[in-house]
């Protein structure tokens, strides 16, 4: 059993009681015992001296691909773990597909005993949608929940079949796990590399039509109708899927969505920019700036659930090839949180406690998972941030084991000054 | 004219036209002007390029553009050195990297690409000392060829400034047309492009073009007809049902060349498909076609280009 530990004199922002103050909070047993304006530290408690820091529920990324098994070259749990907490994120999901792909519960539970043995961060593995991704049987859903997978995702593929959605979107309810779709239609997508528009056009590189999205989420939205259950829209990039997502939310619908610091701050034109550096490459691709501006809305007006970073990586050696040759994908863990403080929340294009919501309570309401919360009886899980600090984003700095992002050398005010998961600080190495 | 205003090449590389200025684009056409010259005497050489490495790495085949870039070495003097991707390390699976780290190891003055994906000169050109010439990139740029045509249409109209200039065919999968449209209206050229609507790409008016539908009203009145190209294997993509009928559509005949100016020249960049987007008539016209000329032409631009760039990398010796 850890000490006490208590948090003193931050500003403590915690959207899911509508806090926003300064606040003192004890942590004892791996939980949140007590939040008060001014409390004192009881016998034998460790003191975090929090004056000058904000203390939000820890930041949990619902989109990380940690690698393993199979990919150790390009990251691992205990790598992609050090990532999430040097990028201020007390939780991770990671998606299934790993090799052999998580779709039964023995990788399940290879991930989360890796995890036990050496962790910075909790992991929540995401089973896949069906057995070895292929879109054609449905994986374990139950064995895999028993071994504690929060959610099933193909992603990295769609769910190209409509009948294989609509008998996920089913049985998933049996275990209360959210189906995750990376949307896109293979037919009008294939052998896209970037946004289908201005800039493919002025570039001659083959386009990812925003409408392979969009189609992909108007069907499954219309299976939702008739099944109920819970969606969620991974990595949501369109104006128009964001348009969907927002009238079913209005009909009432089981459905939630994320979208990622690429595509708020980067738009298609960056692949000229960067004179066609890999590093713009993912998937969905970067879109318009019409796309852009959409899902900054959908962020003010409470459309979009979640902010994740789609945590990415690649080895260098395959990310430096020929722009139509590289893997799509970025990483993001360590740079999600100082971009969103300073380029959504100093401009004033979201509050910071908004911000906190589309990091912590909203990503664990949209997957149902402890945290998100600091009232009372909530796990013990904190992330500090500083406003202040000044930021150089240098991937020769990253925990993680790849370097792949867009934004090394930008200049940022604000960013991460700790976590605390289970009522310890996380202290890397 | 004072030194000043004299315009100097200053770029190590020439890797699409859409980064140049109006004044390098006309520089590279005067200066091929002095180079048209040579290939009129009977010993077509001179010395410019003497001692200089020219290396021409083809990772896609083209008979035009290849032989066209070895003339004008061979003209100008260069030791030149093929590589293509049937010979090469680069079917053994050598990375590009590789590739232009080994190449850098042999010290070339100059390296002329054609490669089938967008990017990869500019690729080479960030990690090699040696000036990069693009002889195609996939369905981006083509710079030499769209000089080349400029050049043509100067020897034939004067000018390029206020002509109106029709461009047919594949507008989606075609570098010539990107390079072309760019050039075009950098120097006041006004384009309209036509095609089927299969094969035009998403929000190309931002290119400042005019987008015509029909064969007829995009070549009405037009000084300058380009046919582009297309590509058989398009039809399986579902972009076009089949030739005959694309030849209805967009094949241009000799009653349809009446609609434009009773002047208009008619180019294509070869390899042409006769009786799919050009008839053999058209192709074959003494007063309208100029497609052997763009073929001579091509020979006076690229001497032109590397005798440029092989000045800049003189200067920063």
């Amino acid at each position: 059993m850890s000490r006490p530990l208590l948090v003193a004199g931050g500003r403590l922002v915690d959207p899911s009681q509508g806090l926003d103050g300064r606040f003192d909070l004890l942590l004892e047993d791996g939980k949140v015992s007590r939040v008060e304006e001014r409390l004192e530290a009881p016998e034998g408690a460790e003191t975090l001296d929090a004056s000058g820091l904000v203390v939000a529920p820890g930041f949990i990324d619902i989109h990380v691909h940690l690698r393993e098994p199979g990919q150790e070259y390009k990251e691992t749990v205990e790598s992609g773990t050090a990532a999430a907490a040097a990028g201020g994120f007390t939780a991770v999901a990671c998606m299934a597909n790993t090799d052999p792909v998580n779709d039964n519960r023995s990788v399940t539970e290879l991930i989360l005993s890796e995890a036990r043995r050496c962790a910075t961060a909790r992991v929540y593995p995401i089973g896949a949608v069906s057995k070895g991704l292929a879109g054609e049987e449905l994986a374990e859903y139950g064995e895999m929940a028993r071994g504690g997978i929060v959610a099933v995702s193909d992603d990295g593929k769609p769910v190209q079949s409509a009948e294989l959605m609509r008998r996920a979107l089913l049985y998933a309810q049996h275990y209360g796990l959210p189906v995750v779709q990376h949307a896109e239609d293979l037919h009008l997508a294939a052998g896209g590399v970037m946004h289908e528009g201005e800039w493919s056009t002025r570039l001659g590189l083959p386009g990812l039509p925003g409408a392979a999205e969009d189609v992909m989420v108007a069907r499954d939205l219309l299976l939702l109708e008739e099944t109920g259950g819970r969606y969620h829209v991974a990595h949501l990039s369109t104006a128009r899927t964001l348009e969907l997502v927002r009238r079913a939310k209005e009909r009432g619908l089981g459905v939630t969505c994320e979208v990622t610091p690429h595509h708020l701050l980067l738009t298609d034109e960056e692949v000229w920019k960067s004179q066609f550096s890999t590093d713009t490459k993912m998937k969905p691709p970067l879109r318009a700036e019409a796309d852009r501006q959409a899902l900054l809305a959908g962020l003010a007006d409470g459309t979009v659930d979640a902010i994740a970073s789609d945590h990415a990586p690649h080895h260098a050696d395959e990310k430096d090839v020929e722009f139509s040759l590289a893997p799509f994908g970025i990483v993001g863990l360590e740079t999600t949180v100082a971009l969103c403080l300073d380029r959504l929340v100093r401009p004033g294009l979201i509050a910071l406690a908004r911000l906190v919501e589309l990091l912590s309570t909203g990503p664990a309401r949209a997957f149902a998972l402890p945290g998100g919360s600091l009232k009372p009886g909530s796990p013990a899980d904190l992330t500090l941030l500083d406003l202040e600090r000044p930021v150089k984003i240098d991937t020769a700095a990253f925990r993680s084991k790849s370097r792949n992002t867009p934004f090394h050398g930008w200049e940022l005010t604000g960013g991460p000054a700790g976590t605390v998961v289970g009522g310890r600080r996380i202290t890397l190495p | 004219m004072p030194a000043a205003d004299t315009p100097r090449w200053t770029r190590k590389d020439l890797l699409g036209i859409a980064e140049l200025s109006p004044a390098e684009i006309e520089l590279v056409l005067d200066t091929a002007e002095s180079f048209r010259e040579v290939g009129e005497r009977p010993i077509k050489k001179v010395p410019t390029l003497r001692g200089k490495t020219v290396v021409n790495l083809f990772f896609e085949s083209s008979t035009r553009t290849r032989s066209s870039f070895e003339i004008a070495e061979k003209r100008l003097s260069a030791d030149s050195l093929n590589f293509s991707a049937s010979s090469s390390s680069l079917s053994k699976g050598e990375s590009l990297v590789d590739t232009a780290l080994n190449l850098q190891a042999m010290a070339p003055d100059l390296i002329v690409i054609r490669h089938a994906y967008p990017g990869t000169p500019h690729f080479l050109a960030r990690r090699l000392k040696a000036g990069v010439i693009n002889a195609g990139d996939g369905a981006h740029e083509h710079p030499t060829q769209a000089l080349l045509d400029a050049f043509t249409i100067r020897q034939h109209k004067g000018r390029i400034a206020g002509l109106k200039v029709a461009i047919v065919g594949d507008i989606e999968h075609s570098r010539v047309l990107r390079s072309n449209v760019h050039l075009l209206r950098k120097l006041g050229a006004r384009v309209v492009v036509a095609g089927p609507r299969t094969m035009m790409p998403a929000a190309i008016e931002a290119l400042g073009v005019e987008v015509a539908y029909s064969l007829a009203e995009a070549i009405r009145d037009a000084d300058v007809i380009m046919m582009l190209r297309i590509q058989l294997e398009r039809q399986s993509r579902m972009l076009f049902p089949s030739v005959k009928e694309y030849f209805q559509l967009f094949g241009l005949t000799r009653a349809r060349l009446a609609a434009a100016k009773d002047d208009v020249i008619v180019m294509h960049p070869g390899p042409m498909n006769r009786g799919v987007e050009i008839a053999s008539d058209v192709a074959d016209s003494p007063e309208h076609s100029v497609i052997l000329e763009q073929v001579t032409h091509g020979v006076s631009v690229r001497m032109a280009v590397l005798y440029l760039l092989a000045g800049v990398r003189e200067e920063a010796a």
